[in-house]
């Protein structure tokens, strides 16, 4: 139906998308993994990362694969302790930094558009197809640009993390206010809702699996992106030391690095899960 | 009874008219009744013939696009929270919320103190007490379509408008559904507008039943139904019963759009 207004609307709801669940980015699969159940479980998933670990170290030993073709797991693991204050702290707390600038700014601006388009619904049609050419445009291709303009610091990468990250928390609140189902906003207007109450009370608890889902992939994005940027140019940073490391072929420090970006990623993952289960579980 | 007499809701020549993108729709056409003080009415019709529109209308939900509704000679305008209470034919009960958030949600609404002495009363007839920290996902049908009755009725409204509430549920929850709305009704003592396309049990709760034409709906007949109360379930084996169900039934048959679809 072409018109939003409720009151110009043939009362059709049960055709009304109930779930908050689906959308242009919809990676609510991502968030519904089955988690282990018990110590006995979790112990036998680790057991087996420590098989896995072990086995490749073996294979890469008996195979007498060099080391710039693949680090042992080992020496990775040893270069992790050992250089970590020298060789990685400073890079991984940069990395962080510029992620978390970046994502505050764009996911606030982001959120703020999801809901300037929901309260008003002829403006979508204006800021969407520029939230799409976002979503769509690694923004990383922006960085030499930015950086004719903003140095080699981190404003750039702060810059880009939030061009990527906003977008994609946008498009996904957007979706989620949305499909808050009609009967439900009928319902809080004949109680003398206003539409502010109707979105505090209504919209926003309706719609908040989907903006976690946003978060998740919002995040994911500007991680992409802050490690991107650093590996395009500039100084410190995660993605920086992984160019330099491998242009000197050390491929343990490389290892580690990479190590350090799969956590960071995985700890994101795990905490929007929590997140997730925590303040959206009734949506199952 | 001198109450009885009073007129709760005046419909006067109210029509309806959605605009669509292949033109318009005359969902309620020039229709006019009225509801009494206490008064128990059933809307029936063949699906799509405008009784939910024309409830909707009673609302204030949706203003009618000509005529007036007034309620207790107040000409409506917008839904009128203090003394109209809506039941949808999903329970929208929000599902993170628990039963007793749910209930409580109108008084947050409104930024009214919570009249707890009324919803322990409410619930203790429902047979919800006992659940009041269950999540609606964790009640059944039955329970839920109950809960947002509670909710509705906690805001001690004297117009009830219930837009098939019973419709999604199997047909022995829904006479369990039945007598439990009797009772409460019964006690409460509010006026009912119902909207149901099950006639039989139209019959079984209604004082009125009106009988709706569809496209444009109009009011077709007005059915009185003067079943001695309190109603027994096994009512609807009554001849009387079957012949007033009969009637109406060739009423709607023959009104239907597109015979025989």
């Amino acid at each position: 139906m072409a018109t939003d207004n409720l009151a110009e609307r043939i009362p059709d709801f049960n055709s009304q998308g109930k779930g908050p669940t689906g959308g242009p980015v919809d990676v609510s699969a991502l968030a519904s993994l089955r988690r282990a159940k018990g110590f006995k479980e979790i112990a036998k998933v680790l057991l087996l990362a420590l098989f896995v670990v072990t086995l490749l170290e073996f294979i890469l030993k008996w195979t007498h694969t060099p080391l710039y073709v693949f680090p042992r797991p080992t020496l990775v693991i040893k270069s992790l302790f050992h250089d970590f204050n020298s060789l990685y702290r400073a890079s991984l707390f940069q990395t962080i930094q510029e992620f978390f600038v970046g994502l505050m700014f764009g996911a606030s601006i982001g959120l703020a558009l999801a809901v300037l388009v929901t309260l008003k619904p002829g403006l979508d049609i204006f800021i969407s197809p520029y939230i799409i050419v976002m979503v769509t445009t690694p923004m990383i291709a922006l960085i030499p640009f930015l950086m004719l303009k903003f140095g080699f610091g981190m404003t750039p990468r702060v810059i880009a993390v939030a061009l990527a990250s906003g977008p994609m928390v946008m498009i996904n609140s957007a979706t989620g206010f949305r499909r808050t189902n009609a009967e439900l906003i009928a319902l809080g207007k004949s109680y003398g809702a206003t539409e502010f109450q109707l979105f505090r009370k209504i919209r926003f608890p309706f719609a908040l699996p989907m903006i976690i889902v946003g978060f998740m992939v919002g995040s994911i994005f500007g991680l992409l992106t802050a490690v991107g940027s650093e590996m395009v140019g500039g100084g410190g940073g995660l993605g920086n030391r992984l160019v330099y490391f491998s242009s000197l072929v050390r491929m343990a420090n490389f290892g580690a690095v990479l190590v350090l970006i799969a956590a960071l990623g995985v700890a994101l993952y795990s905490f929007f899960t929590f997140i997730n289960r925590k303040y959206a579980s009734w949506q199952v | 009874m001198t109450q009885a007499t009073k007129t709760r809701i005046s419909i006067n020549n109210v029509s309806k008219i959605y605009k669509t993108g292949s033109g318009t729709v005359d969902a309620v056409k020039d229709f006019s009744e009225s509801v009494k003080d206490g008064e128990f009415v059933c809307v029936v019709g063949a699906s799509g013939c405008g009784k939910t529109t024309l409830l909707w209308c009673l609302s204030g939900l949706h203003p009618s696009s000509s005529g007036t509704v007034e309620i207790d000679g107040e000409v409506l305008l917008a839904p009128m929270p203090n003394k109209i209470g809506m039941v949808f034919q999903d329970s929208n009960l929000l599902p993170w919320r628990t039963l007793m958030e749910n209930i409580v949600l109108p008084f947050q609404i409104k930024k009214k103190p919570v009249n707890h002495v009324l919803i322990q009363e409410l619930l203790e007839v429902a047979g919800l007490q006992g659940f009041e920290n269950s999540y609606p996902g964790e009640l059944s049908g039955g329970m839920k379509q109950r809960g947002s009755i509670v909710r509705a009725l906690a805001q001690d409204p004297e117009v009830l408008l219930m837009d098939e509430p019973f419709g999604a549920l199997d047909a022995f929850t829904r006479e369990e559904m039945n007598l439990f709305l009797l009772k409460i009704w019964a006690k409460t003592q509010k006026t009912i507008v119902f909207v149901t396309h099950s006639i039989s049990e139209a019959i079984f709760l209604a004082d009125r039943i009106w009988v709706m034409s569809p496209r444009p709906g109009r009011l077709a007949r007005v059915v009185d139904v003067n079943f001695a109360r309190p109603r027994h379930i096994d009512l609807q084996f009554e001849p009387d019963f079957i012949s007033i169900l009969k009637g109406i039934r060739h009423e709607v048959e023959g009104s239907k759009v597109g015979k025989g679809n």
